[in-house]
Formats: structure tokens, sequence, C-alpha cells
């Protein structure tokens, strides 16, 4: 059992939480994962690891109460526990001195690309991060991003903060203005598709983190496939990291929604339950 | 004078099952297992051989007739204790052994006759101690402070924890999901292998001493040489064959199309079966595709039957002699109505145009010349393509070494196909570090995965006894 230590609404049905989890939290690192159950009758599903601090003994999670699952997450409170928590899961994001590199975070992206900005700043590269969100209430962890960052660019659907656009005019602006040697980008499928396809023309190394449907989280089911290079890939252990220039973001679209329709049926039996 | 020997049945005394239209609608048990009338009466069809072959045929060489002879008494506990001797989990074996192969196959009474339903008997003394709740723990020893981890709960595991608890040592299990019991758990449907009985079993471990930490994936959360620095004086890896090989063909990433461990794990780990009371979906589909020919085929097509399906195909390249699967599961499963498309292999899988499985495409084999296995070699016919309709595809086609773990060890030494290589008494490259099991072997039964547990036991005792 993991218990819940701290927990915080970030934005309107964005939480963060902080889980007792000492093994987890000493190994650790930025890019990695954790698989969690919340309850008995609960599925197994992937949250990126936001922060580990091992005096703490504990890891920080991010999510957005969208399913059954992060809705059931959502509804517990500090001391309460979850029965299952696994990990550090993945490979880690490759930290080192590569220049100039731009962080891209679409909406609850925000989130796990917040460690690896600060390991990346740590390297001693020169760190731009854009965030993007819909509107100004759904930008989260702005001011921690704004302390691991050389720079902050934020973008925002609606025009109610930062610049009124997406992610994607922010960062052709940038390329145009910098001489850019990586580009990460962490968010919604479609964005990072979007960013790979403004980094290509550019010949920028551009470094996606892939967000599958997972059941084990170790490479016994591949429900998590991928394909990137044309190559099928397990995306729990040969990823989550990837080339953004080389995955099939229509596959991986398309792999996403494979339970629309029972995840529809769960919501209204966690409703059911509810009333 | 001596009296008129009496007459033996020459047929098996049948196992009660569920009708087969009455099963598919469930995922109770089929087997129901023996009454006391059944058990005695099977058991004194057997002629106590004195050179009793069967217990050769037995990968753990469980004394059969001494066992039997107990049943013969109407004394279950007695013959259920004899078994334990030598196999700690008879509830499972006498369920999913392929006895046909191994003790059965050598009965003496089977040459005129069909042979002793050991499996059956063995299961009856098991759910009957378990049922009745007469199961006894054994006397634990003194500690003897040595510590063993155990990587993996599946049988070989279980086996080593078992045998080693006896002889006094400290053990901890860990298990990367969040169950254990490996794949009698995750793999073997609960119509064949019902997981309250696992967890009966285990929990009898439990209460020995053994300990479990689940949620523990060795090579990640921590090390095979941080367990041997920290606290550990031996290790043991009973990690199975967990990694799903997919035919590489053109489709097999589409939606609806599964592997038969993602499959299988959805509706037997996480109870999807039980959707929405339990939150893990899976697709139920209407016409069903199964490629493969083993127990795994076989347990996903009754499986898939079972979630609704109107029609489910199981599609083998070669033919129904060649399956490797358990007789009685095929007999099962023909019952049931799964539909076999022997002699054939697909050779893509077709989009329904939306990102989903809509059919497969596949071609007509006919058998060639034998290959190194010593089956004949099934050879494509050229033009013989035909096309099959289908809304899920579950491919069963064999597992691989997954490669998490040794790859995180150094020291560890594989074979060409990732396996770890152990000398006869289950000592890997590492030092004091066993294996066994499908991790070693590749995939094969329970039954020998708990022999291997066995010999790696004795081993780490005298490693540490030293
Ligand atoms: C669907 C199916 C049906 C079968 N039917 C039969 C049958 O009827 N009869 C029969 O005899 N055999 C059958 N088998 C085969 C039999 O189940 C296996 O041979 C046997 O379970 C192997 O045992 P094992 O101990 O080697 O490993 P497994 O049972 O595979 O257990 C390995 C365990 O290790 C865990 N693990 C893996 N990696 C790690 C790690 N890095 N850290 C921690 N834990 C880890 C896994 O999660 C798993 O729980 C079947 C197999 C399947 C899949
Ligand atoms: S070989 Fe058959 S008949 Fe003989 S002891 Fe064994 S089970 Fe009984
Ligand atoms: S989640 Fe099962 S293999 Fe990746």
């Amino acid at each position: 059992m993991f218990e819940i230590l701290k927990k915080e609404e970030l934005a309107p049905e964005i939480y963060l939480i902080e889980v007792k989890a000492e093994e987890v939290a000493k190994k650790a690192l930025p890019g990695q994962f954790v698989i969690i159950r919340v309850d008995e009758v609960g599925e197994r599903i992937p949250l990126t690891i936001v922060d580990f601090k091992s005096q703490n003994k504990s890891i920080t999670l991010v999510f957005q109460a969208v399913g059954k699952t992060t809705k059931k997450l959502a509804s517990l409170k500090v001391g309460d526990k979850i029965v299952d928590l696994v990990g550090p899961l993945g490979k880690p994001t490759e930290i080192k001195k590569y220049g100039k590199v731009i962080c891209v975070a679409g909406g609850i992206g925000a989130a796990p690309i917040f460690p690896i900005a600060r390991e990346l700043k740590r390297a001693k590269n020169y760190v731009i991060t854009i965030l993007g969100a819909r509107s100004k209430e759904l930008l989260i962890l702005e001011g921690n991003l704004l302390a691991v960052s050389h720079e902050l660019h934020i973008t925002t659907d609606d025009g109610s903060k930062g610049r009124h656009g997406l992610v994607t005019d922010a960062l052709k602006e940038l390329i145009k203005e910098n001489k850019v040697d990586l580009v990460i980008a962490i968010g919604p499928a479609i964005m990072m598709k979007f960013v790979s396809e403004v980094t290509k023309p550019e010949k920028i190394k551009t470094i996606v983190s892939l967000n599958p449907i997972m059941v084990d989280g170790t490479g016994m089911c591949g429900a998590c496939r991928v394909e990137v290079g044309e190559k099928t890939k397990f995306c729990c252990v040969d990823g989550p990291d990837f080339d953004g220039h080389l995955v099939d973001w229509n596959l991986l679209l398309s792999r996403q929604k494979v339970y629309l329709e029972e995840e529809k049926i769960a919501l209204e039996s966690l409703s059911e339950k509810a009333s | 004078m001596a009296e008129k020997k009496k007459e033996i049945n020459p047929k098996k005394t049948p196992m009660p099952e569920q009708e087969p239209l009455v099963r598919i609608e469930n995922f109770n048990e089929v087997a129901l297992g023996y009454s006391v009338k059944n058990a005695i009466a099977e058991a004194e069809r057997c002629l106590s051989c004195k050179k009793a072959p069967c217990v050769g045929g037995c990968p753990v060489e469980v004394d059969i007739p001494a066992f039997i002879q107990f049943v013969k008494e109407g004394d279950f506990l007695k013959a259920v204790k004899k078994i334990k001797e030598k196999n700690i989990l008879p509830a499972i074996c006498g369920r999913v052994c392929p006895q046909e192969d191994q003790c059965e196959k050598y009965c003496t009474l089977g040459k005129k006759y069909e042979p002793i339903a050991i499996g059956r008997l063995e299961r009856f003394v098991a759910d009957f101690e378990r049922e009745k709740g007469l199961v006894e723990g054994f006397e634990v020893p003194k500690p003897n402070g040595k510590k063993v981890a155990v990587i993996g709960s599946g049988p070989s595991g279980l086996t080593v924890a078992g045998d080693l608890v006896k002889l006094g040592y400290d053990i901890t299990i860990f298990e990367a999901l969040h169950k254990p019991g490996g794949v009698l758990v995750y793999g073997i449907p609960e119509f064949r292998l019902p997981k309250k009985v696992v967890q009966a079993e285990i929990e009898f471990l439990q209460k020995m001493g053994v300990k479990i930490q689940t949620d523990v994936v060795v090579g990640k959360t921590v090390t095979i040489d941080e367990l041997l620095n920290q606290e550990y004086q031996a290790v043991f890896i009973g990690i199975g064959a967990g990694l799903p090989l997919f035919m590489g063909i053109e489709g097999e990433n589409l939606n609806g199309v599964y592997s038969a461990n993602e499959f299988l794990t959805r509706v037997n780990l996480m109870k999807a079966y039980l959707f929405p009371e339990y939150d893990t979906p899976i697709k139920r589909g209407e016409k069903v595709a199964v490629v493969g020919g083993g127990n795994v085929a076989l347990d996903s097509a009754r499986t898939a039957l079972r979630l609704g399906a109107k029609k489910v195909y199981l599609v083998y390249r070669r033919s129904e002699k060649e399956m490797p699967c358990r007789h009685e599961e095929f007999e099962h499963a023909k019952e049931e109505g799964v539909e076999f498309i022997f002699l054939t292999l697909p050779k893509r899988i077709l989009s329904r145009g939306n990102g989903w499985v809509g059919a497969i495409e596949c071609i007509k084999m006919i058998l060639g010349e034998p290959d190194e296995t010593g089956r004949r070699r099934p050879v494509p016919v050229s033009g013989s393509e035909f096309i099959l309709d289908v809304d899920v595809v579950v491919v069963a086609i064999g597992t691989r070494a997954n490669p998490l773990l040794p790859s995180t060890t150094p020291g560890l030494r594989l074979n060409e196909k990732g396996y770890i290589k152990i000398n006869e008494i289950g000592r890997t490259s590492k030092k004091g570090v066993f294996a066994g099991g499908d991790i070693v072997t590749g995939s094969a039964t329970v039954i020998s995965a708990m022999g291997a547990g066995r010999t790696a036991a004795r081993a780490i005792d005298e490693y540490l006894s030293k």
C-alpha cells in the first residue's frame, strides 16, 4: 500500500500528489514512469514521475482526472493509500550537454518535462521552455519551470495568457532566432506530432515521450506497441522516449482510442456508484 | 483358493464436467472434480505395480502407487501428504500437468486399457484437504539466519521458497506484478485453474514464513547485485519467459490485435470479464481468430468464446497431430465450438478502414520434410490465399526471454536466445545466483518449472551450508 502524503489541485481537474514509495524514489530518473492501481478492482495505468525526493522517500505524480481511474485517484485524500505502485519503469531521458535545448510542454506535459529541464540545465545546457495550454487556468507549474529554464515562453490557445496560439507557433519563431541542438516535447500525442513536423525539415533532433495504453509496463504484454522507424517497439521498455521524426503518429493516435467506448461505460458505472 | 480377481474397468472413471453449452457462458471451472465414490472407484483400478513405471514418468517422482493406495483405503489426508513429500502444489498440478505425456503415459494399465487417471486423483485429494480446511503446516525448523531472495513467483520460485523455508532459510519472493503466482494467475484461465486454488497454495507458503513483496521489478526497482550486497546470501531467478512474440506481418499493430499475454492478462489477472465491475476493459470480438496451436492458443480461444464471440477460429500452421497442447484442452475446445483451421498461416492482417482489424489473409500449407524438431515442416501452397473476416486477433505463437533483468545483471551468462545458462544443479555463471523454470528452458510446463526449483533449492542449500 502506498500512502498519499500531499495533494494539490494545480488547475481545474489537474492534481499533483506526493506518494510514499521509498524504493522508487531512490531509483527514479527523469523520463521514467510508474504503473499504479488505485484499488482492488482497479486497472493498471502508467503515470510519469514528476519529481522524486529520496529524503522524503516519496515521488510526485501529476494527472488529469478524465477517466475512471484518474477520477478515483482524484477522490483520494491525504493519508489514503493506493494499492499498487511499481517502478521506476522505462528508460530515463538521456541527460547530457547538447547546447541549446527547447523543452516543449503541452497541458499536463509540463509536469514530466520539469525534472528533465532541471537536469538539462544542471548539465550546462541553455534551456528554453515553451509551456502551452488551452487557457490560462490550465497552465501548471509555471513557477517551477521558470526556475529551471533560462527562458520561459507561454502560449494559450485562447490568448488568455502569454502568446495567443499553439506551442508550435512559438517553437517556429524560436527556431528561427536560435541555433537549436535539441527539442524535447511532452504532451498530448497530437501536439508531439506537430512539434515533430516543425522540427523535421529543420533537421533538429527531437525527443518525444510516448504515452500508449499499457498493462504491465515490463515488456510482458505488448499492449504498448508503437512503431518507430517502421519497427515495432514496446514503449514501456524500449521507451518511453523516442525520436519524434521516426514515430508513426497516426498509429499511436489510433491505438490510444482502442477503449473509447469502454471508457464511457466505465465512467457511467462510476457516476452510478456515486449517486 | 484364491479369490477370483476383480474385473478391471477398462475406462477411466469419467470426470464430471459442466456441459459445453453451459460452460461457454461462464468462467467457472469446466472439470468439476471427482466425488469420494469416483475417487475410490478410480483408485481401485490401480494395480499397485512393484516397479511402478508411472513414478519414472513423473518429473518430481511422486510415489504414485503409495498415494493411490491411501485413496483406495479412503485415507485422503495420508494420500495428499504422500504427494506433498515431493510436490507442494498438488491442487495445481492435478489440474494442469500434461499427465498424458508423463505418469499416465507409462502406466502399466495403459498398455491394455486406459491408464489410471492419476491427475484426477491428485486433484481430488488436494481439493479434499483444502475444502475441508484440513491443510496442515509443516514443522518449520529454527531459523538458520540465512536469507535468500527469490525473483518471480511462478511455480519455480514458489517451489524454491517452499523447499528452503522448510530448511530454516529466511525467504523473500520479489514479484513484478501486483499478485503472486506467475503464469498460474495471469495466464492460465479461471475455467481451467481457479485462482482461489492458486491463492490457497500461496497463502500456505506465507503461513510457513515465506515473505512476498509484489510490485518489485528486479532490474528496475532493485538489482540483483544490490540484493546480494544488501542482505541476501543467494538469489534464485525464476522470472519465466514472458516476452510475447509477434508474427512480424503487416497489420499486426491494428486495434483489436492482442498478444495472448495481453489478452489473457486482461481477463485473468485484471478480471476484464467482470468489466465494468472491474475497471480493466477488453474488446469482446464477434469473430475472433487465435493464431497458434499450444495451450496458450487454446486458452485464448476458449476465453474468447466465454467473452461472447459468435465464432472463434484457431489458425494453426501444422496439422492436428503436431499440436503441442494438452489433449484434454483440445477436446474441450472442440466440444465448445472452437473452429480449427489447420495447415494455415496468416499472411497479413487487414484493416476495416478505421485502424481496426477487419480480416486476416491466410495461406494454406502442406507438410514437407521433417525439421530440426522432427515435426514435418509446413510449406505454403502458392495461390491458396483466402480471407477470414474477424474483428479480434490473438497472437499465441510463443514467448521469449525478457531481457529486462539479465541486461541489468553483469556476469550472468545467457545462451544465444537470451535464456539464462545454468549447470546441472541450477547454478548460473554468477556467484550465489541460481535459476530455473521457463527463463532457462523456454516455455515448458508447471511441473518442469517446479522440478527445476527443487534442484536449485538443493544447490542453494548446499552452497550456503559450506
Ligand atoms: C496460457 C498458458 C497456459 C499454460 N498451460 C499449461 C498447462 O496446462 N500445463 C502446464 O504444465 N504448463 C502450462 N503452461 C506453462 C507454465 O505455466 C509455465 O511453464 C510455468 O508457469 C513456468 O514457471 P516459471 O516459474 O518458470 O515462471 P512464470 O510462471 O512465468 O512466473 C514468472 C514470474 O516472474 C515474474 N517476473 C518476471 N520478471 C520479473 C522481474 N524482473 N522481477 C520480478 N518478477 C519478475 C513474472 O511477473 C511472473 O510472475 C501454460 C502457460 C501459459 C502462458
Ligand atoms: S503404473 Fe498405473 S497401475 Fe501401476 S502403480 Fe502406477 S498408476 Fe497404478
Ligand atoms: S505495457 Fe505490457 S509490454 Fe509494455
